[in-house]
């Protein structure tokens, strides 16, 4: 078929018109397209640029090293090690029970375990990284970064992990760190965001608590980019963090250990205080736990083995645990009776074995009696009639006065958890506490440490080295931090006359050193370590009339849980007194035969600044004290350490 | 003008062909399909072999097809546009019948070494049968409503058995792409008036049907319009994507975030980023003004072959020239748009820049057509 010219031309026109047309409009659309383009890139490029980099650009934390704790020596007695972990994020895991399944045939895990970990991690949010297991032996952890194309979000990394190189013997001082779980969290104002790391460790309870700030350190910060899938592609800025303090305690790991093996399996405390500048020098408590079952998580096994323990391994019983002094309170009641100037020195009480005030019976623990007592026999004896007249005389008013003035009563500030203030008691205590008015038998009962009077183990430390000094010794657990020392403490004097802490302090020297002294058996022979002394015993029940009748029945015939407890405080030397030494063993039984021979052999150890010689034990003793000594495992006493035990 | 009525003579013959090619348009097409090397390169992290050298080796060939076909004199390409026409319907039934499933949809037929995919030879081959159609039709009745209704009817026999596949992206292209060489051909505008209206009750009606029993759209592409109009809605799911694509492309700002440097195709945050979405790598990395070039490049290939189709006396050859120059327009305008969120996420490559062997060379082909129109028109 031909076409007409006409045609052609229409044609051309018509295809020429709509081309304009078309074209025009694809014009206008490409015009769209750039201006769209136009406003994205040019318009709003910073935003986009903000979205872009808030897929990419991750702020991660650098968990801060923990500051160490060592012992004034040096001696590392928190430190921190290796750990190798692996976690795993939800996220980057896709099929979390897959990655479980194959991880399970690399890394020991119980059924249990595993259930336990598949739970944890749905509760946790999608990108937060949940611990599969901590402490991976070196064989587990090569083998999941060797099959990490295998198990996609699982993370294998190294981290420090706190350990307490000494085991249970700085238990109950330092504590444990701990990692923070969601109570914890919940308890914090704005919580230091390095918390929410996980399984990272903070301090628990102890010092370790109680010093978390500057513990704890800094965290850093590092910008990573990741790739859409989470995965870290490259580091871009690393700002570093800081380490926690170290803090150099007052602690002798050397002294410390010895007090915790000295104590072995009762259920007993130990404190010991250089009484020149406060310094604790070992504060035991027995038995001891392993702090770093703690840090790994201890299994509920453990866990409830320590909790039924009927010795309360867990408890501190240091500064925790409060204990009716028992007759080692009898200096405060002596000096409380000097000091108000109502006896001196030359005082004398008759002992016949009791004293019948308002018409009840208050025995001495002699019942034939002591006959003529005067305050340093009294002490000597520890004689309880003395005692009754004496407070009859001052009142409980002056007494907890005294008491408190000599550390009982009152709080030590010491970074340790729920350190205990103990009991002063005196007339408005009974109103506020009781609401019942005080009675002299309730003096007499105080007199000698029993009834309402509560004293910690540190306290009664304190209380010596405060009797010893005559000032007001304040204990401290901080040597330094850091390597800054901490201020030498000036102690200001305790205001009583010296004549007065003369007559106390000679006849704590006769407890040890006079032929009838109650514990003469425990004292030292060595001249220049010449020790004072005070037992107590203190009643944990109420002897009935019955019982007293029938005669006192033995401890040892008693279930363990009501025998009396055995205390005992000292100082050494007596010249130039150093160290301050107070011992409870609960239930323990007399004070004199359970508690002063621990008394007396840790308070040695640490004048001797290691094993003493054996000279320093009376004669008949030696060859038990070396067969004691050679079954204890004793760690080595650091180079140098008895240089850096002598004052400064 | 028909063919018969060429002065034979006066036409290029033999080598001398190579003389009267549009060359602008040859270094156009070559420009655009170095930038698409050059993102290739990119967004395999720097490494030629995965994408980048397979795409040069076929751009090179297609090259040398178009230059090729350009030495065909265009009346070959009228005479067979009929069973070229008829020989791409056959395959999409085929495809129908036997196709291979390729992510969720029936697209591909396997000719042994050749993966075939006939729906994209449709789009040239209806262009071609529509511009044979308009050149043997008499100039009258080109509005004739019986005259109008046959290409409708080639226009919507492909285009409903590609929706079958389902492939909504092509059947769109297919329809747009007939519909323009049928307003450049000189069909009445209210008869696009009327269709604009009935396409606007269509679209109503689909989104009306959502949830029905006869439900028109799969939900997946419910859930991309949904998608479309808020892409937030769903910004870990089906809105990633454009989500993604948007802050690539708008975080390139004047002059890009630099040659591999960009973040979001480098670290996987980006779909498709080989494909589809392979201009917001682009755009990330060479900012306003690479993507902006890239634009002035595809909007000079459109141009050129507007002029050439214009300036052409004969009308299979403009009708085809105008075809395959808006098919193209459509793709990279479409793919554009989409990743803009302009429009929402429809299946289409970014013309000879996108990785994909098929959509390249079959292009590459129907500028060897314009070529040829170029080539051989009437003097």
């Amino acid at each position: 078929m031909r076409k007409s010219p006409k045609d052609v031309i229409d044609s051309a026109r018509i295809v020429s018109r709509r081309g304009i047309m078309l074209g025009a409009a694809q014009a206008a659309v490409i015009g769209t397209l750039g201006w769209r383009m136009r406003s994205m890139q040019l318009d709003h490029a910073d935003e986009y640029r903000l979205l872009s980099d808030g897929n990419s650009i991750k702020i991660r934390l650098l968990p801060p090293v923990r500051g160490l704790l060592h012992d004034r020596n040096g001696r590392v007695i928190a430190g921190n090690e290796q750990n190798y972990r692996a976690t795993i994020t939800r996220e980057s895991a896709g099929d979390v029970e897959q990655v479980i399944a194959r991880l399970r045939k690399l890394v020991a895990m119980s059924d249990e375990e595993a259930a336990e970990l598949l739970e944890t991690i749905s509760k946790r949010s999608a990108i937060t990284p949940v611990s599969i297991g901590d402490h991976l032996s070196w064989d587990e952890f090569s083998s999941i970064a060797v099959n990490a194309p295998a198990l996609p979000g699982v993370q294998p990394e190294s981290v420090l992990s706190r350990v307490y190189p000494q085991g249970g013997d700085f238990a109950h001082v330092l504590g444990y760190v701990g990692r923070v779980s969601d109570y914890d969290l919940s308890k914090m104002e704005d919580p230091d965001p390095v918390l929410m790391l996980p399984e990272f460790q903070f301090g628990k309870v102890g010092v370790e608590n109680k010093l978390e700030p500057i513990l704890r350190g800094r965290a850093g910060t590092r910008k990573v980019e990741v790739n859409a899938a989470g995965r870290e592609m490259r580091e871009l800025s690393r700002q570093e963090g800081q380490q926690g303090a170290t803090v150099q305690m007052t602690l002798d790991a050397g002294l410390q250990n010895y007090a915790v093996q000295r104590l072995g399996e009762e259920s007993a405390a130990a404190v010991v205080i250089d009484v020149t500048n406060g310094d604790i020098m070992a504060i035991a408590s027995a038995p001891v736990f392993d702090p770093n079952l703690f840090v790994r998580g201890i299994s509920s096994a453990d866990y409830r083995a320590l909790m039924e323990h009927d010795h309360r391994p867990l408890a501190d019983k240091t500064v925790q645990g409060v204990y009716p002094p028992g007759s080692t309170f009898k200096m405060a009641t002596l000096l409380a009776g000097l000091d108000a100037g109502l006896i001196n020195g030359g005082t004398s009480y008759f002992c016949n074995g009791a004293l019948e005030v308002a018409g009840r019976k208050f025995h001495c623990w002699s019942r034939g009696g002591h006959g003529h007592v005067n305050p340093v026999e009294s002490l000597q004896k520890s004689c309880d009639v003395f005692y009754y007249e004496t407070a009859r005389a001052v009142g409980i008013d002056r007494i907890a006065a005294m008491a408190r003035r000599l550390g009982m009563g009152v709080e030590h500030d010491l970074p340790m958890s729920a350190v205990a203030t103990g009991i002063a008691p005196d007339k408005a205590w009974k109103n506020d506490r009781y609401g019942k008015p005080w009675v002299v038998g309730d003096s007499l009962n105080a007199s000698i440490g029993q009834g309402y009077v509560l004293a910690s183990p540190l306290q009664l430390a304190v209380m010596t080295a405060r009797v010893a000094t005559g000032r007001e010794v304040k204990p401290r657990l901080v040597r330094a931090i850091d390597g800054v020392p901490e201020p030498q403490p000036e102690f200001a004097d305790l205001g009583i006359d010296a004549r007065h802490l003369d007559v106390a302090r000679r006849g704590m020297d006769a407890v040890m050193n006079s032929s009838a002294g109650t514990a003469r058996s425990s004292r030292i022979v060595a001249d220049e370590w010449r020790m004072a002394g005070k037992t107590g015993t203190s009643q944990v029940r109420n002897i009935t009339a019955a019982e007293r009748a029938r005669g006192v029945i033995r401890n040892e015939q008693l279930p363990w849980n009501r025998r009396d407890h055995a205390l005992f405080v000292c100082y050494a030397p007596f010249d130039a007194p150093r160290y301050a030494v107070s011992v409870v063993v609960e239930h323990g039984g007399g004070g004199s035969a359970v508690a002063a021979p621990i008394a007396r052999d840790i308070l040695l150890y640490a004048l001797a600044g290691g094993v003493p010689p054996l000279t320093a034990y009376p004669d008949g003793q030696r060859a038990g004290i070396e067969e004691m000594h050679r079954q204890m495992r004793l760690i080595s006493p650091m180079a140098g350490a008895g240089g850096t035990r002598t004052r400064a | 003008m028909s063919y018969l009525d060429y002065q034979v003579a006066e036409t290029p013959r033999g080598i001398r062909k190579i003389l009267y090619l549009n060359w602008p348009l040859v270094f156009l097409l070559a420009a655009v399909a170095s930038v698409g090397f050059l993102m290739l390169y990119s967004v395999a992290g720097g490494n030629i072999n995965t994408w980048a050298r397979p795409q040069m080796e076929r751009f090179a060939v297609g090259m040398a097809a178009m230059i090729a076909l350009g030495f065909v004199p265009i009346w070959f390409w009228r005479g067979i546009s009929v069973f070229a026409y008829m020989a791409c319907l056959a395959l999409l039934f085929a495809v129908d019948l036997f196709g291979q499933i390729g992510m969720g949809a029936q697209r591909w037929i396997d000719l042994g070494p050749i993966r075939l995919q006939p729906s994209e030879l449709m789009k040239i081959a209806l262009v071609l049968m529509l511009a044979a159609y308009y050149d043997w039709l008499d100039l009258s009745k080109v509005s004739h409503p019986v005259w109008v209704l046959v290409p409708v009817v080639l226009i919507l026999i492909p285009t409903g058995l590609v929706l079958q596949q389902p492939d909504l992206g092509t059947s769109l292209l297919l329809l747009m792409g007939g519909g323009i060489v049928m307003f450049a051909a000189g069909v009445s505008l209210w008869y696009f008036g009327a269709v604009i209206a009935a396409g606007v009750g269509l679209i109503w009606t689909v989104l009306e049907s959502r949830g029905t029993s006869w439900q028109l759209l799969h939900d997946y592409q419910f859930r991309r319009i949904d998608t479309f109009l808020d892409p937030s809605s769903d910004p870990l799911g089906a809105g990633y994507n454009i989500t993604q694509a948007q802050i690539a492309l708008g975080s390139g700002g004047w002059s890009g975030r630099g040659f591999m440097q960009g973040t979001q195709s480098r670290l996987n945050f980006l779909p498709e980023k080989e494909t589809d979405f392979i201009f917001t790598t682009l755009a990330e990395e060479f900012g306003f003004i690479g993507a902006g070039s890239l634009l002035l490049l595809y909007t000079l290939i459109v141009g050129f072959c507007l002029y050439s189709a214009l300036t052409n006396r004969d009308r299979f050859s403009s009708l085809l020239t105008i075809g395959v120059a808006s098919t193209f327009f459509l793709f990279f305008a479409i793919n554009m748009g989409m990743v803009m969120g302009l429009l929402p996420v429809v299946g289409v490559p970014l013309p000879l820049v996108s990785y994909g062997g098929t959509a390249m060379m079959i292009l590459l082909m129907a500028f060897g057509m314009v070529q040829s129109a170029h080539v051989h028109r009437p003097r």
